[in-house]
């Protein structure tokens, strides 16, 4: 039997609606057929927290007068993009101060969600309608304009896992990974984890309404790296990493319960990042998608200290989970990256939320695409 | 009663035989599971003793006369927990069981009579959470 999402909303605001969390639905899954849990389900909740490098924000620091041109700005020292319009700018997550490079955009980030105050400099060469030269001042959230976080890719769907053959530690996105490979870090929430529910992307698409970091924000975008050509399971589950979404919201309204900046060893500066999105129960292939256990989703290992990081292994997160995964017939400890118990309280407070009709569910704006696939850059000559 | 610790040399003892003496006169059973000289000629080392708590009491007089400062690994270790986001990627640098995480609740449990002061999670703690007081 299929629900449209007329039948759906209609229900939460009658407040009888059925929502649960993924994990809930894979557990009554192994009672429950997917025609059973598409007749009694309304919604499921996804969520993830984990490290997501491409994310930054727009920000608008108003005039001052006489305006400036701001060309060269800094944050705290860190520097942030200036070249859109006066003074709007692009703080990158992973961008980072000259001084500390274990301090980067997304401490900026952090900071200004957490109400704090920076340092703004900046400078512009000074123009007949910009004669200012140069500004300094301290910014704080409720003293800005707009700020607009825009993350050109986030919410990867699966990843791989990654350890290291070679005699020496790596020090990666991907955590320590210890010689000779000493350890296998991964990094999703697995069963838990939003386009790992909706591996084909049916209720998830453009104007899709997300948890980002406390507010509401929407997906605006396919993600960039956005790859449909990955082999995928039984279940369309690709095999590694896939689709991706980009995600805009609103950093005024965001909470540092669900963004954190971090750095990684000798590697750099990034952003762990609290996402959630609810998937309506329109069908029983949705049902079956949203049924999807740890056991069902495959994850390849792969080793960082070969070049292109091929795959060594096949595993899944129930595998990896265990606490340790067989490569190559050595069994070795696994670590995770990203976390489940924050993925776990996001997916619960969206339950909440939706159930409560504060988070609306609507039907995409357009879908994603369905073919895309990923070039990699090489060096050549101007074409004559 | 078996404890691991770590003694802090100044530069004016490091080339005593500090241990030899807590095996002999004291009948202490040590175990060294690090040492470090640091460029200072400071020296930090990591032992795990095993005496009855009397002998021990007189280990700590003797250390205590030569200016060596002897604690339980636990106070050397600290992990602000409060601030900790429960990602584990801290556990997957700890051989020695300190930290770790797993089904169901996958929350970071810190155990710090485990710790051997390897200090990998110090640097693997990507919000800067973990630090360890050994050697420099």
């Amino acid at each position: 039997m299929a629900k449209s999402y007329e039948e759906i909303n209609a229900r939460i605001a009658k407040g009888e609606a059925v929502v649960l969390t993924a994990e809930e639905v894979s557990r009554m899954a192994e009672g429950a057929s997917p025609a059973e849990i598409a007749r009694e389900v309304d919604v499921v909740t996804t969520a993830t927290f984990g490290a997501m490098c491409s994310s930054g924000c727009f920000i608008n620091f108003g005039h001052t007068s006489p305006p400036l041109r701001m060309e060269s700005i800094t944050l705290n020292g860190v520097p942030v993009f200036g070249g859109v319009a006066a003074v709007d700018a692009y703080i990158g997550a992973t961008e980072v101060s000259a001084e500390d490079p274990a301090y980067g955009g997304a401490h900026l980030i952090e900071a200004l969600v957490r109400g704090e105050e920076l340092l703004l400099k900046a400078r512009g060469k000074g123009t007949d309608c910009y004669p200012r030269r140069e500004f300094e001042t301290w910014i704080r959230k409720d003293l800005v304009n707009e700020i607009t976080m825009v993350n050109p890719r986030n919410a990867y769907q699966n990843y791989a896992a990654a350890t290291n053959s070679t005699d020496r530690a790596l020090h990666t996105y991907m955590g320590s990974l210890l010689p000779r490979k000493g350890n296998v870090n991964y990094s999703t929430s697995g069963e838990l984890s939003p386009l790992l529910n909706d591996p084909y992307l049916r209720a998830i698409g453009v104007g899709t309404r997300v948890f980002l970091a406390g507010a509401q924000g929407f997906v605006s975008w396919r993600g960039t790296q956005y790859n449909t050509t990955k082999p995928r399971n039984a279940r369309g589950i690709p095999e590694s990493n896939a689709a991706t979404l980009m995600l805009t919201g609103d950093v005024k309204e965001m909470s540092a319960d669900y963004l954190r900046a971090a750095y990684f060893e000798k590697y750099g500066v990034t952003l762990y990042l609290g996402i959630g999105i609810p998937i309506p129960v329109l069908d029983e292939d949705m049902a079956a998608s949203l049924s999807v256990s740890n056991r069902d989703i495959p994850v390849l290992v792969c080793d960082y200290g070969l070049d292109g990081h091929p795959a060594i292994a096949r595993s899944s997160y129930e595998e990896l989970r265990s606490g340790t995964v067989t490569v190559e017939g050595k069994a070795i400890r696994t670590a995770p990256l990203s976390s489940l118990r924050k993925a776990r309280e996001i997916a619960a407070l969206l339950k909440r939320q939706v159930a409560s009709g504060a988070f609306p569910i609507a039907a995409p704006v357009q879908a994603l695409p369905e073919r895309s696939s990923v070039s990699g850059l090489v060096a050549r000559e101007k074409s004559r | 009663m078996r404890e691991k610790y770590i003694l802090e040399y100044s530069s004016a003892v490091v080339d005593d035989p500090v241990i030899y003496t807590l095996v002999k006169r004291f009948d202490i059973k040590v175990n060294i599971l690090r040492a470090e000289i640091s460029s200072g000629q400071e020296g930090s080392m990591l032992v795990d003793l095993e005496a009855d708590p009397e002998r021990l009491a007189e280990c700590r007089e003797y250390l205590a006369s030569l200016s060596v400062s002897l604690s339980p690994i636990s106070r050397s270790l600290s992990v602000r927990e409060e601030d900790c986001v429960h990602c584990g990627s801290c556990t997957g640098v700890c051989f020695s069981g300190c930290l770790s995480m797993k089904a169901p609740d996958w929350e970071l449990s810190v155990d710090r009579d485990k710790c051997i002061a390897c200090g990998l999670c110090a640097k693997a703690c990507p919000f800067g959470l973990i630090s360890l007081k050994f050697g420099e």
